[in-house]
């Protein structure tokens, strides 16, 4: 009983995070949204500015930073559905291994959940790391990779500390002890 | 609010600075100025007062119309810095007659405009602001009076709901504190009749409502009190201290010289406006404490639940929330910086107020996530005082889960999960070894077990088993596998066990549907021999092999479950045709996940979704087919919802006559988690529940129902009766 009330609740979530009243199975809601979403967003071109600027104003998608490699997606769901309901998670993967890389972009149903994760879980801990949310543009193909020279995230092939959950030595770093092994054997 | 408004981009967005005209850049800074009036500065609050007062009287000849806007603004949304904005009208008008009065015009037209769209809560504001008027002198005591008289006289209208009379008695009350003193010594006749028609009005009115609205079941160790008859236990006491009220800060008694040669202003004659059908008045309230003085028996003390200080310190916390929710960082600095905080068990206030808004029913005012980050930054500011408090406030709360409301645990358990998953899951689990003795089934062992599980979905399983001494294995949650039936080589006997391999490798290889289909052909049908009349056939062995293995397969994450479901939609289609192979499908999910309790309701929630919508043809007709589906949605919504309370019906029902005539008690855990999750029910979907009032009178809570659970229909009608 308790698992089915889950699923009540769930279905009652739209209306108590303080949606107007009426509109309440999801397919609808999306479709009135769609309805009300200024089409020229999503045509904004890549190097103008301004459109960019426009663009992460409506945005109701995040990137989200300083994730573990072993954070997972359910992990993400958890906490970011404390704001709302995800629309989709899509986790940031090394380019050559297509494995988790540390990043990924969550994106919500509408701006104001995903402006309620700006404001309660930017800053706060996801496998005990502190993350960093950001609003991006939207996802498109492609921006899923790392974009370092190494397959992972730039910012991972110049770190110098050691990060545990981040693959240990920055990438450069690495490649650098590597070279200078003295042979042990 | 120009400040409010730039550091409001919490968002990350720069605010672009617009080229203004000299105008403009003037108005910005008057408003920042009477904005940031009161808060930290280098000089006293007194000689910045009388600076800006200064400034603004030299400013009226130009810009008359926006002071009067923003100060009317600042009296309705900084109800947390109530006594320095009237302290500040209190001199313009000293200085300044006809502002004064423009000034008092103003807010009685505000009063009405909130009253009309049904803004009960800033209202209030509003009243008590030109209460404390009276004490700076620019409103004459006799017309306050007056008003309070119309307000009370709102108790003898007939035919209106309760909550209407409620609302303007509580605006009356509310304001004592502040102004209770003067208005007695000025009309102590009016004032004594006024306070006994309040109490004859406060013996009379029905308080049904108040079960459902309580926290916990129990009046021990503090009672949950109503939130009138809280309030008018406080102006009771304060009136037989004679008025006297010493927290309150009123910076208008250092201007008393200057303050006490200005005119008045009186009143004009308020009307309260009429009850209407579209008036909507807030709901009543229970007051939640758990604290008291002996809690802190080191600190200054803490103020008797009855004391007024204790009301006026809990409204301005909960008004400084209000104000700054969204920004964290400036609700915490703000609520740190109350005055008064040598005097007062400040973070004991804190984290009450918190609490209380956290544990509201029917729902909290703030999305819930925003406490548990509130609490965060707390404890980062305050990191030798706010943790421990913290931890004893946890502890109490787990100490009385046995008479806890239902829905309040759930928020107990989001809230205790996420904060441990922000200090590594620090806590002394051996304190509560209590637990491990008792039924599972008990509040206390369910609440740990539960907060287990979902700190283990924010983080993973096996941290989990690390954090928690070995004792409390039989509560740490299962380790969330996919369960597939015929993964194990001793499981070939299975019947359709080859057909689950031939699948395995066939969707591995990309197979296509048709292909699929031609795989499953061959499983047996166990329901072939039922007599099958309608056509219902559906095969539940297919379904099973289908699913199961499918489901293995796209083990690996979410998404990957996501786009298996979507791939093979159609064959989901074919297999799950009639409503019981739709259930059978529900059924395979479940056993597969049923370790998993994420994925187990994420994947039930894809199908409906599929029915594909024309997004095309002209407008008009789009809105058209649109609104055909939100109504056929709100008449398929209004018979999900009788389809609930019925099922509710019929297994309490069911419960209560088992007991009746096994002669045992009726209250079970079952039975208080059952009845409070139908009071859940009923209060989160208060809105649209309410547009089923006469159906569900009739056709579900007849008077035949046993009155236990007609008790909850009842109360839930009282709300706003």
């Amino acid at each position: 009983m308790e698992h089915s009330f889950q699923l009540i609740s769930h279905f009652g979530k739209l209306t108590s995070s303080g949606q107007e009243s009426g509109i309440l199975f999801i397919s609808i809601f999306h479709k009135i949204n769609f309805l009300l979403t200024p089409l020229g967003a999503g045509l904004c071109p890549q190097g103008s500015r301004q459109l960019q600027e426009k663009s992460l104003k409506i945005s109701s998608t995040l990137y989200v930073g300083n994730l573990s490699f072993y954070t997972t997606e359910e992990q993400i769901q958890e906490l970011f559905s404390k704001c709302g309901d995800v629309k989709r998670i899509v986790m940031g993967l090394d380019k050559i291994k297509k494995t988790p890389c540390g990043f990924c972009f969550v994106e919500y149903y509408t701006r104001a959940d995903a402006e309620h994760a700006m404001r309660f879980i930017n800053g706060t801990r996801l496998d005990d790391r502190i993350i960093r949310t950001d609003w991006d543009a939207g996802f498109k193909e492609g921006r899923q990779y790392g974009r370092g020279k190494t397959g992972g995230q730039v910012r991972d092939e110049y770190r110098t500390d050691y990060d545990v959950g981040r693959g240990g030595f920055g990438k450069i770093i690495q490649m650098q002890k590597a070279n200078h092994q003295p042979a042990i054997y | 609010m120009s400040r409010r408004r730039h550091s409001d981009e919490s968002d990350g967005q720069p605010h672009k600075r617009r080229r203004t005209s000299e105008p403009s850049e003037i108005e910005e800074r008057l408003e920042s100025l009477i904005c940031r009036v009161g808060e930290k500065s280098t000089s006293s609050l007194e000689s910045n007062l009388e600076g800006l007062a200064g400034v603004l009287e030299a400013d009226l000849p130009n810009y008359k119309s926006k002071i009067l806007r923003i100060l009317c603004t600042v009296a309705r949304l900084l109800p947390e810095k109530l006594t320095v904005y009237t302290t500040l009208v209190g001199l313009l008008n000293a200085r300044n007659y006809n502002f004064g009065g423009e000034f008092v015009e103003a807010m009685i037209r505000q009063l009405k405009e909130c009253l009309k769209v049904n803004m009960y809560n800033e209202a209030v504001y509003l009243v008590r602001f030109l209460s404390d008027l009276v004490n700076c002198h620019v409103i004459a005591a006799p017309s306050m009076v007056a008003m309070f008289e119309n307000f009370v006289s709102v108790t003898q209208e007939e035919d209106v709901p309760q909550v209407r009379c409620d609302w303007y008695m509580f605006a009356f009350l509310s304001s004592l504190p502040w102004v209770g003193k003067e208005l007695y010594e000025k009309k102590d006749a009016e004032m004594d009749r006024l306070l006994s028609q309040t109490e004859s009005y406060l013996k009379r009115r029905q308080k049904i409502h108040v079960p459902m609205l309580q926290v916990w079941t129990a009046d021990k160790p503090h009672p949950q009190e109503e939130y009138l008859d809280c309030l008018w236990s406080q102006i009771q006491k304060l009136k037989k201290d004679r008025w006297q009220e010493r927290h309150i800060l009123r910076p208008y008694l250092a201007f008393d010289s200057i303050l006490c040669e200005a005119l008045q202003h009186n009143l004009p004659p308020f009307t309260p406006p009429p009850h209407t059908e579209d008036s909507v008045y807030p709901m009543p309230r229970v007051i939640f404490r758990m604290f008291d003085y002996t809690d802190d028996p080191e600190g200054p003390v803490m103020p008797g639940s009855h004391s007024v200080e204790r009301f006026v310190i809990e409204e301005n916390l909960h008004c400084i929330i209000k104000s700054h929710w969204k920004e964290r960082k400036t609700c915490a600095a703000q609520l740190l910086s109350y005055p008064g905080n040598n005097k007062i068990p400040l973070n004991y206030h804190i984290v009450e107020v918190i609490f209380a808004e956290l544990f509201q029913l029917p729902s909290p005012p703030h999305i819930e996530v925003m406490y548990t980050t509130l609490l965060i930054e707390l404890c980062k500011l305050q990191p030798g005082s706010l943790p421990q408090v913290l931890a004893q406030a946890t502890e109490m709360l787990y100490m009385r889960l046995d008479t806890m409301n239902t829905t309040c645990i759930d928020r107990f358990i989001n809230w205790f999960s996420h904060h441990l998953s922000n200090f590594q899951f620090r806590w002394s689990w051996e304190d509560w070894s209590d637990c491990l003795t008792q039924d599972l089934e008990k509040p206390k062992p369910k609440f740990v077990r539960e907060v287990l599980e979902k700190c283990m979905r924010l983080s993973y399983h096996q941290r989990i088993i690390d954090i928690v001494p070995a004792s409390f294995s039989v509560l740490s949650p299962a380790n969330p596998v996919c369960i597939y039936k015929y993964g194990d080589e001793s499981n070939r006997s299975l019947p359709g066990y080859t057909v689950a391999l031939c699948l395995t490798i066939a969707i591995k290889n990309k197979a296509s549907n048709d292909e699929i289909f031609s795989i499953l052909k061959d499983v047996p049908n166990p329901n072939q021999d039922d007599d099958d009349d309608e056509g219902f056939t559906f095969n539940p062995l297919k379904i099973e092999v289908f699913v199961q293995t499918l489901l293995h397969l796209a083990a690996k994450s979410f998404s990957h479950s996501f786009s298996a479901l979507a791939k093979f939609h159609e064959v989901f289609k074919t297999l799950a045709e009639s409503d019981e192979g739709k259930l059978h499908v529900l059924r395979v999910v479940y056993e597969v996940w049923k370790n998993h309790p994420q994925r187990d309701s994420d994947d039930d929630d894809d199908d409906d979704d599929r029915s594909s919508d024309r997004e095309d043809g002209p407008l008009e007709e789009q809105i058209e087919r649109l609104q055909e589906k939100v109504e056929s949605a709100q008449s398929e919504q209004k018979n999900l919802f009788l389809v609930i309370f019925q099922r509710f019906i019929m297994l309490l029902t069911e419960h209560l006559v088992r007991c009746e005539t096994g002669g045992i008690d009726v209250f079970t855990p079952w039975y208080k988690s059952c009845i409070e999750r139908l009071q859940q029910i009923f209060l989160q979907h208060h809105q649209i529940i309410q547009q089923y009032m006469v159906t569900l009178e009739n056709l579900l809570f007849t008077a035949e129902l046993d009155h236990h659970i007609l008790a909850v229909f009842q109360q839930f009608c009282a709300l706003q009766a």
